[in-house]
């Protein structure tokens, strides 16, 4: 089966400024993957350059098995797209915005929008000059989910939406899943991805740092650790892949430490060798995982967290 | 939504001389809009003065002799042509202060109007609408204080226009433009700014929209307007006392030097901003007294095509240039008849006319107009062609162009609103010049005539729509070039006729090249040629722009 996007060493310059430097990214066919990057990381212009708006400088795309530069028309039959910053015509109204854009895709379910419609809570009557940004971009919304499109583009689609909608917005992004479309979802926020996303890809910088499932992923961060011991703890810190191991409460003699995934299982056998009364673990968020790739970028930005869970420099 | 109304005491305080605290901040925020309109205000002060002075210059040479002055002053008197300049009275003196009053203050006063409206909504409703008011009221600035740094900077402004037309017209040293005349002059425009930025006070308060709030008061300034020149056209002149135009025209600088109908201005603008200030109490920041009006919650079919969507997108402004072209062309139509008596005194026209060959006068007078008439119809043109642009830098092509639509077809829909739209714009100032052409010669083959006349411009405005989308394929930063096109074609068609430009500079303009009908024989060579070269220009532009990176935020 082709994969519904691949894109290899993609590179795209504006002026001096380089946008995208070499990025790779694959999409399988039904599954929701996770785009990930801080602003400014190439985000919304890899996905410019899958839409056909932007024409790559050097490196291969492949959107749907399509070149996305020279099927740009046929391709975005197949395709809806939720821009992060969704612009309205002033004088047209929100429905009239929705049942444009999605009839030049190629037509609209309508009972499907009359639900959207209900279900974002959007009013359909106001001119486009009237909506708040959340607004705009339920409009936007509405129109790529109410068209039978394989492949949904999504950048940074719930940006300016309440907490309220946003779960509106997970529960619609599950029904499309369930249907078998294919979900590219950029975003920095985080917990939305890890529960929506299958796979995620990270980007920084206009470079793919990591890309794989969130299983894969984790398996490559450390899991932190809290644990309450009869005695005191010794000896853990010699252990290979224990890091930043402290003393959080001296009373109690409650540690806390991170280990890199794959050597959980000495750390806690080592524990077990002082008593273990209580234990605490967390898997790694997207936090940390983010925090791993741009640990450095928020160390220079007088962020001293960063290095707290970290640990070491990289 | 932020809500001013809620506190207490705002009632009281509702009137304009509210103690300092509505009014707190009120400095800084003149002097935060005068560091906004540094460029802005003195572009508009010294256009309207440069404009005035060089109009009143040119009589010098215009009007040299007496005679010429007396001819003018006579031709003036029709009822056409008070509908146009101004009150009978003025014709009773036929000096050049008395000439260039009435044929001015009428004309500069709507302009003066436009100033003033935009300037105060620019620093009230705009302020509201971007949510800018909201930041800056959170600070320590009072309720009123918005409007009332909005009407300074026009009172401002008013003010040192009013001066400086005052010294510029007396420095001028033309006989019988004296000091007291060019002092009323100049506050005669002042005081009809002062009501209309006062009006926009008022319909500031209305909408939400500050385009909603500017297009209310220049509607007043075209009601005003349209009072006086009915007014002035006929009859007993009563209409007029209804327009503030009519008020400042009728203070007649030069004959009578007259300052009381300027006091009745300031009246006027004193209740309407007292009106403006009580009625912002009685809503929210931000909001409207009118609530938003509502539209249809579908799209119609023709919506969703890129001829239909472009259409809707443009439909304001071409029923604007339409209507507004037809009326030009009737009014320059209902003095066609005239025309011969009128043009007879003036030297540098007849020899511009004799030329143009052969003709009879009210031929070569219409083939002028024609040329007006077509360089208005340009300015449509470059502005729906380079509206694509605008959609694009807007963020709103984005999302189209990553639907089924391809970028052809997208601009395809508008240019075919552009340059159809061009050609059904031309088409009403055709009739609208010949129909009334027809009933003020009494020659009904002028209706057919003129018509065809106008409609033979239609390839040069295709040739500008193709300038303009050249320019947006290839050069899309560059795209307010194509403005060259009607400014070029006006300076040469119009002006170059008079100050005898070299044929060469005539053949550079697409407009150039059509046949000047009715005066000259139609010829189709060159207007075969112009649609050739226009559908040339729209493909190159089409390629350009398939093959360009699309420019977003």
């Amino acid at each position: 089966m082709t994969k519904a996007i691949t894109v290899s060493g993609l590179h795209k310059s504006f002026g001096r400024t380089r946008a995208l430097d070499g990025l790779d990214l694959e999409v399988e066919p039904g599954e929701v993957h996770g785009f990930l990057g801080p602003n400014g990381a190439g985000k919304s212009t890899t996905i410019r350059v899958l839409l056909g708006l932007l024409r790559a400088d050097s490196g291969a795309a492949q959107v749907l098995g399509r070149d996305p530069w020279a099927d740009a028309v046929e391709l975005h039959r197949r395709l809806a797209y939720v821009p992060g910053d969704v612009e309205l015509w002033p004088g047209l109204t929100g429905g009239e915005a929705i049942d444009l854009l999605a009839r030049l895709r190629g037509g609209l379910d309508r009972r499907r929008r009359a639900e959207l419609v209900e279900r974002f809570d959007l009013d359909p009557t106001k001119k486009g000059r009237a909506y708040s940004k959340g607004n705009r971009q339920k409009v936007a919304i509405v129109a790529a989910l109410a068209s039978d499109a394989e492949l949904l583009v999504l950048d940074e689609p719930t940006a300016g939406l309440d907490p309220l909608m946003e779960v509106v917005f997970q529960d619609v992004i599950g029904e499309a899943k369930a249907a078998g479309r294919t979900v590219l979802l950029s975003s920095h926020i985080l917990a939305q991805v890890e529960k929506l996303a299958d796979r995620v890809s990270i980007i920084r910088l206009g470079r793919t740092v990591q890309s794989g499932s969130l299983g894969e992923l984790r398996h490559l961060t450390r899991t932190t650790i809290e644990a309450e011991t009869e005695r005191p703890v010794t000896g853990l810190d010699s252990l290979p892949g224990v890091h930043g191991l402290r003393t959080v409460d001296d009373a109690t003699g409650r540690v806390r430490f991170a280990v890199d995934g794959g050597l959980v299982d000495g750390a806690v056998r080592k524990l077990t060798e002082f008593g273990i009364r209580s234990l605490i673990s967390h898997p790694p968020t997207l936090e940390e995982l983010m925090l791993r790739h741009y640990g450095d970028e928020l160390a220079a930005n007088g962020h001293g967290a960063a290095r707290d869970t970290d640990g070491e420099p990289r | 939504m932020t809500s001013a109304t809620t506190a207490p005491g705002t009632r009281a305080s509702a009137a304009p001389v509210a103690g300092g605290n509505a009014l707190a901040g009120t400095r800084t925020l003149i002097r935060f809009a005068l560091r906004r309109d540094r460029v802005r205000l003195p572009v508009w002060i010294g256009a309207l003065l440069l404009g005035t002075l060089t109009t009143a210059n040119s009589f010098r040479t215009l009007y040299s002799d007496p005679q010429d002055r007396a001819n003018a002053v006579a031709g003036a008197d029709s009822p056409a042509n008070l509908a146009l300049s101004g009150p009978r009275h003025y014709l009773t003196d036929d000096g050049f202060g008395s000439i260039l009053s009435h044929q001015m203050i009428g004309f500069t006063a709507v302009l003066v109007g436009l100033m003033s409206v935009l300037v105060v909504t620019r620093h009230t409703r705009a302020e509201e609408e971007t949510g800018r008011a909201e930041l800056v009221r959170s600070t320590v600035v009072g309720r009123h204080a918005h409007l009332a740094a909005a009407l300074s900077v026009a009172v401002l402004a008013n003010l040192v226009l009013a001066l400086l037309l005052a010294l510029g017209l007396t420095g001028l040293g033309l006989e019988g433009v004296d000091t007291a005349g060019s002092l009323v002059y100049g506050f005669a425009h002042a005081a009809a700014g002062l009501v209309f930025a006062a009006v926009a006070a008022v319909t500031a308060q209305f909408t939400a929209h500050t385009r909603g709030a500017s297009g209310a008061a220049l509607a007043v300034i075209g009601v005003a307007y349209a009072l006086r020149a009915a007014g002035d056209s006929g009859g007993d002149g009563a209409l007029s006392w209804l327009s503030p135009i009519g008020w400042v025209q009728r203070s007649y600088p030069y004959v009578d030097n007259r300052w009381w109908p300027l006091l009745l201005c300031l009246v006027c603008a004193v209740a309407c901003a007292a009106a403006g200030f009580v009625l912002s109490t009685r809503r929210d920041v931000g909001a409207g007294l009118r609530p938003e009006k509502l539209g249809s919650p579908t799209a119609s079919a023709a919506l969703a095509t890129p001829v239909g969507f472009a259409l809707r997108l443009h439909r304001g402004m071409l029923t604007g240039f339409g209507a507004g072209l037809f009326l030009m062309g009737a009014m320059y139509g209902s003095v066609l008849g005239e025309a011969e008596d009128m043009l007879q005194g003036i030297d540098e026209i007849e020899e511009a006319l004799a030329r143009l060959g052969g003709a009879s006068v009210v031929e070569s007078f219409a083939s002028m107009v024609m040329v007006v008439l077509t360089v208005v119809a340009a300015v449509y043109v470059v502005m729906a062609a380079l509206r694509p642009r605008a959609e694009e830098t807007a963020g709103r092509a984005e999302p189209l162009l990553a639907t089924g639509l391809s970028r052809s077809r997208w601009v395809g829909g508008h240019l075919a609103v552009a340059m159809g739209g061009g050609t059904v714009v031309l088409l009403l100032a055709g009739l609208g010049f010949g129909a009334a052409g027809a009933a003020s010669t009494g020659d009904a083959g002028l209706l057919p005539d003129l018509v065809g006349a106008a409609l033979a411009y239609a390839p040069a405005l295709w040739v500008t729509a193709g300038v303009a989308v050249v320019l947006f394929g290839w050069f899309p930063r560059a795209g307010q070039a194509a403005w060259i096109v009607p400014v070029y074609a006006f300076v040469v068609g119009y002006l170059g006729q008079i100050l005898q430009f070299p044929g060469w500079m005539n053949n550079l303009s697409p407009f150039g090249h059509i046949p000047r009908l009715p005066a000259a024989d139609l010829d189709w060579t060159p207007l075969l040629l112009l649609t050739l070269v226009a559908a040339g220009l729209v493909w190159l532009g089409l390629a350009g722009f398939r093959r360009r990176d699309l420019d977003m935020k």
